[in-house]
Formats: structure tokens, C-alpha cells, sequence
């Protein structure tokens, strides 16, 4: 229920920039995904927005307000921690209730009615006597993101909080906390993760960071159709963009050419000839890591089902209207 | 071939149980002769014996008949007691800081708090004593109180920082989005996961404040405001040429009764404290 703008945000521990002056509009409503790779400062900007730290310098608001010196409590965000943060000795009844108990004029009844809410929304109800180390991972996931949800918050925070769980429980828990985020329309959620595909499945818009700078913010199919620039491509999409540099590149008059590997077709008047070098059979999916003189081998992407031999010579074209042709300075060209 | 073995493996349990009755009776022993001497009486008390011969609680009579016993073992409950408690609400409020709350020389401060504990009580016996007349507690328990707290909060801050900082800082910032206060932080979440700690270090202090005999000697200066150890040394037989051991034995088992009944008392939260560290936030 809150739109958030970062206005020239800086922060600095001692004499490390960490976040070098951040301009974001988030809508309300929105799910914001930021991503970039570890040390990029994602996880620091998701901790200034809570107020977990303070800003250096530039401005925060919250619907038009200054945040800049209130306290996390003040802001109406709910944070989901990496590592669940449950406290070990309350019952997942007393972990969810805990922030509404402190806030003043919430009743019993109340505070009982909203923590069961959100239990069903969450289908912990008949946990809500454990205590947090008779759960399993997921499930204390589970209760950490309804401890958020009981306190109704403005803004929902989460720090890349499906690292902990196993690859089955992270696809079930994503797809989780895509339903809430429909549920719960109305409530801002911000996300932190280092993982392209979480970004792609949950995002409104993701915000790409590098170093301490966006890189780029749009929508998922906007950042995967159109990069603003080589970090972004080869960051967004699996697997990999390839970059083809050198002399391949002057029939396209660009320094770097960027093509996706589904975006490749293997016929015999292919433009490019290279030698399969490898290759991997994902069932659904066919990779095929072509040697044609590049830095790195080429990954093309084939439908599954497919069967070659190292060694085999193979003919290639790129499709002509998905090229990504990238300048010196790996700006890309339009 | 097979019978040799199993004459080697109980060779070796019969060592190791020798080895432990040996330890167990060296660590006992004292006490236990503490124990039967204090059911002694008369001149019985001169004759050397392992066993229980007759019981008599003569003794233990005239320890809580004669003199202020009843009220110098009022004195030291109450003394160790306010001890402890003052001694862990200022060490929990200060390991909190010192472990939580960056300020500049936090390090410095540590090391300094740590070597406080390092000097000698008679080095500080003198200075103490002037600040305790300057503060006008002379004679009071309050002097005992202040000093016992001086002594033991070093290594209660010193525990207790280092038991605070390894509970994970993701739990106090859930604390702070939920709105907690640092006293809320620490009274209701910090706390209940420190029972171990402040179990262990609360329990060292009261030995400590229980036992302790130079500064109690000193600072205190008449019978009714003594602690225990004081007054068991100071205690008088009939004359001042016999020295009542049957008393001074029965007066000290007495005052060990409280520490065994504590120690056991806590015993299970120290042991179940230590398992309940496996516990992933």
C-alpha cells in the first residue's frame, strides 16, 4: 500500500561505498525483485529500505513521506529473513503474534483472529503449538513469512529467503509466494535474490545491480529482449548469452554481438561453422557447446530429443531479429 | 587367546573405576569429615574415625541457639542474593552494548573490564574500604553488595558478551522490524536464550559471594551484620583456649547446604541449556 522512492541513496561503511547513489521509483502494489551477483549491494539497499541501516546521504520516501531516520517498527514493513530468524524459544502461535503484542491496542481476540488468518493463508494452522525446532526448513520458512503477514504491513521485505531450502521445496515456496503476492495485491513486496530464475517467475520489474549502481530496471521480458547493456545480458536468461567477439562481429558492425542460445538454428547454410565440443541432454531441452574460434564456446539451445557426437561439424545462423549487437563500451546499438 | 582378552578389557575396567574412586574420595573426603565431625560431641571429637559411631545434633543445636548464626545465614542469603541479581541485570545490560552496539574503544573497554578482575582482592582492599566510608555503608550489607559486585562483574559481562554475541543478529533485527525496544530485545528474546548463560555465571557469583571472607571480615564490624564465613571463623567456645570444631563443622555444612541445593537445582537447565544450542534460529 506504499510506493517507495530512493533519491540519490548512499551508503558507506567506513570507507567502502556500498550503495553509490540509487535513484528508484517503486509503485505500490508492486513486486520488485532486485538481483545482481553477491557483493552488488542488493541486500544492503533491501536493508535500507527496512531501516535495519541508516542511509549516508540522499533521501528515502515512503508514499511522498521522508523515512530517512524512522525506525523499522514506523515504516509498516515486515521483513523475511535468509536464515528464518524465528524466535527459538516461542511457539510458532507466540512468533507470529510477537509484533502485534508489543504494538498497543490490539486485542486477544484480535491478535488471535489475525495470527490464524494468516496460518490458513500459509496452512501452518496445525503448527501453531510447535516450536520452531520441531519444523522442518520449509516450514519455518513458512512461519517466518507469516510472522510478516500477521503484522499486515505496508511494505513486505524478503532477503533472498529461499537460499536455505532444498531445489523442490524452492520451486513450491516460489510458487507460494507468487499466490500471496496475488492475494495480497495490494501490498509493495520487495525481493532480494542472486537467482535469474526467481527474479524472472516473481517479478513486476527487477532491478538489476551491479557494484553498487542499477544497472537496469524493467520488466522481466523487457530486461531479457532488451538489455541496456552486456552485464545485463549475460546476467538475465539461462543458459547464458554468448558473446561472440573479433571478426564474426564486422558483417554486423558492432564490437560485441550478443545471441541467446534458443535463439540459434542449425542448418547446412548456417553462417557460422563450428565443432561440437560437448554436449548436455536436459530431457526437454538440448545443449550443444559449439568450438568456432570464439573466446568461449558456443551454447546452442535445441529442442530435446536430439543426438550429437563430439566432433561433429555443425552449420549455424543466429536469428536475425534477436541479434543484440553491443558497442566498445557495451552500450547497446538500436 | 579369547580369555586373555576379555582378562585385559576388565583389567582396564577395573583401573578405570579405581582411578575414579581414588578421584571421588580425594574430592570428598574433606567434606565428609566435615560431615561426621559435626555430629561429633565432647572429646569424641579428638578420636580419629572413617565411620559414623554415634549421631548427635548437639551441634547443630547450639549453632542456631547460641550467638547471631540465625542471622549472619540471613545476612550472607541476603547479600549473595541482591548480589547476584544486581550483578546480572548490570551484565546483561552491558554485554548487550558491548556485544551488540558499535561505539568507538568498545575493544579497549573489554580488555579493561577483563583486567579489573586480574588484581588481587587485598590490592584494592584499601581503596575499597575509603570509598565505602566516603559512600557511608560501613558496616551495612550494602558494603559487601557493592563490593562482591565489583568483583564479579567482570567475568559475568565477560561471559555473557561472549554468549550474546553468538546469538545470531538476524533474530535481534526480527526483534527491531517487529517493534521491539532494546529492553524488549532484551528481556523477552535475548533472555530466555541466555538461561544457560546467566544460570552459570549467576550460580559462580553467589559461590563467590557466599564464601567470600576477606572483605566481609573487613567491612563489616559487629556480629549482627556479618556473613557466615565471618562468623564461623569468629566463632567462640567456652573458653578462649578450646576451639569449638564440632560447631565450626556443623555451622559450615549448614551453609553448604543452600549451594548443593542450588547447584542441583540448576543443574538440569545448565545440561538442557547446552543441547538447546543446536537450535537454528
Amino acid at each position: 500500500m506504499a510506493s517507495i522512492e530512493l533519491r540519490n541513496v548512499r551508503k558507506s561503511f567506513g570507507v567502502v561505498d556500498v550503495i553509490k547513489g540509487v535513484d528508484l521509483t517503486i509503485r505500490k502494489g508492486e513486486f520488485m525483485v532486485f538481483v545482481g551477483p553477491s557483493g552488488c549491494g542488493k541486500s544492503t539497499l533491501l536493508r535500507l529500505i527496512s531501516g535495519l541501516e541508516d542511509i549516508t546521504s540522499g533521501e528515502m520516501l515512503f508514499d511522498g513521506k521522508l523515512v530517512n531516520a524512522l525506525a523499522p517498527s514506523k515504516r509498516g514493513i515486515a521483513m523475511v529473513f535468509q536464515s528464518y530468524a524465528l524466535y527459538p524459544h516461542m511457539t510458532v502461535y507466540e512468533n507470529m503474534a510477537f509484533g502485534l503484542t508489543l504494538e498497543k491496542g490490539h486485542g486477544k481476540e484480535e491478535i488471535r483472529r489475525r495470527v490464524e488468518k494468516a496460518a490458513d493463508m500459509l496452512q501452518i494452522r496445525q503448527y501453531l503449538d510447535r516450536l520452531p525446532k520441531q519444523l522442518s526448513g520449509g516450514q519455518r520458512q513458512r512461519v517466518a513469512i507469516g510472522r510478516a503477514i500477521t503484522r499486515d504491513p505496508k511494505v513486505f521485505l524478503f532477503d533472498e529467503p529461499l537460499s536455505n531450502l532444498d531445489a523442490a521445496l524452492r520451486v513450491a515456496t516460489r510458487i507460494e509466494i507468487a499466490k500471496l503476492h496475488e492475494e495480497m495485491n495490494d501490498t509493495t513486496m520487495i525481493y532480494v535474490t542472486h537467482d535469474q530464475v526467481e527474479a524472472m517467475t516473481l517479478a513486476d520489474r527487477i532491478c538489476v545491480l551491479r557494484d553498487g549502481l542499477i544497472e537496469q530496471v524493467g520488466t522481466p521480458m523487457e530486461l531479457y529482449d532488451k538489455p541496456d547493456s552486456l552485464f545485463v545480458a549475460g546476467f538475465i536468461g539461462s543458459p547464458k548469452m554468448n558473446f561472440i567477439t573479433g571478426e564474426k562481429t564486422e558483417p554486423f558492425g558492432c564490437t560485441t554481438l550478443g545471441i541467446r542460445g534458443e535463439h540459434m538454428v542449425i542448418k547446412p547454410d548456417g553462417i557460422w561453422e563450428g565443432t561440437v565440443i560437448h554436449t548436455e541432454n536436459l530431457g526437454a531441452d538440448y545443449y550443444v557447446y559449439l568450438e568456432m574460434g570464439t573466446d568461449e564456446p558456443v551454447v546452442v539451445r535445441l529442442d530435446g530429443g536430439q543426438n550429437y557426437q563430439s566432433g561433429d561439424k555443425l552449420r549455424v545462423s543466429p536469428l536475425d531479429d534477436r541479434i543484440h549487437r553491443f558497442d566498445a563500451a557495451g552500450k547497446p546499438i538500436r | 587367546m579369547e580369555a586373555s582378552f576379555d582378562l585385559w578389557k576388565f583389567t582396564k575396567a577395573a583401573l578405570f573405576y579405581a582411578l575414579v574412586l581414588v578421584i571421588v574420595v580425594v574430592a570428598v573426603f574433606p567434606f565428609y569429615y566435615a560431615i561426621l565431625t559435626s555430629f561429633k560431641s565432647g572429646t569424641d571429637l579428638f578420636r580419629v574415625t572413617y565411620w559414623p559411631t554415634n549421631i548427635s545434633w548437639n551441634n547443630y543445636i547450639q549453632v542456631f541457639s547460641q550467638g547471631s548464626f540465625p542471622r549472619n545465614l540471613l545476612n550472607s542469603i541476603f547479600v549473595s542474593a541482591v548480589t547476584v541479581l544486581g550483578a546480572l541485570f548490570l551484565a546483561i545490560t552491558a554485554s548487550f552494548a558491548l556485544s551488540r552496539v558499535r561505539f568507538r574503544g568498545r575493544g579497549l573497554l573489554l580488555m579493561t573490564i577483563l583486567a579489573v578482575s586480574m588484581f588481587p582482592q587485598i590490592a584494592v582492599l584499601a581503596g575499597l574500604f575509603e570509598v565505602i566510608r566516603l559512600l557511608g555503608i560501613y558496616n551495612t550489607p550494602w558494603a559487601l553488595i557493592f563490593s562482591y559486585t565489583i568483583f564479579t562483574l567482570p567475568f559475568t559481562v565477560w561471559v555473557l558478551t561472549t554468549f550474546m554475541r553468538d546469538l545470531p543478529v538476524e533474530i535481534e533485527e526480527a526483534a527491531i522490524v517487529d517493534g521491539a525496544t532494546p529492553w524488549v530485545i532484551i528481556t523477552r528474546v535475548f533472555m530466555p536464550l541466555m538461561w544457560p548463560a546467566l544460570v552459570t555465571t549467576g550460580l559462580l557469583a553467589f559461590i563467590g559471594a557466599w564464601n567470600e571472607f576477606l572483605f566481609a571480615l573487613t567491612f563489616t564490624s559487629n556480629n549482627d551484620t556479618r556473613t557466615v564465613p565471618v562468623a564461623i571463623a569468629l566463632l567462640s567456645g567456652g573458653s578462649q583456649y578450646e576451639i569449638p570444631w564440632g560447631i565450626i563443622m556443623a555451622a559450615s555444612v549448614v551453609v553448604t547446604v543452600p549451594l548443593v541445593v542450588l547447584v542441583l537445582i540448576f543443574q538440569r537447565k545448565i545440561v538442557s541449556g547446552l543441547t538447546a544450542g543446536g537450535v537454528k534460529g
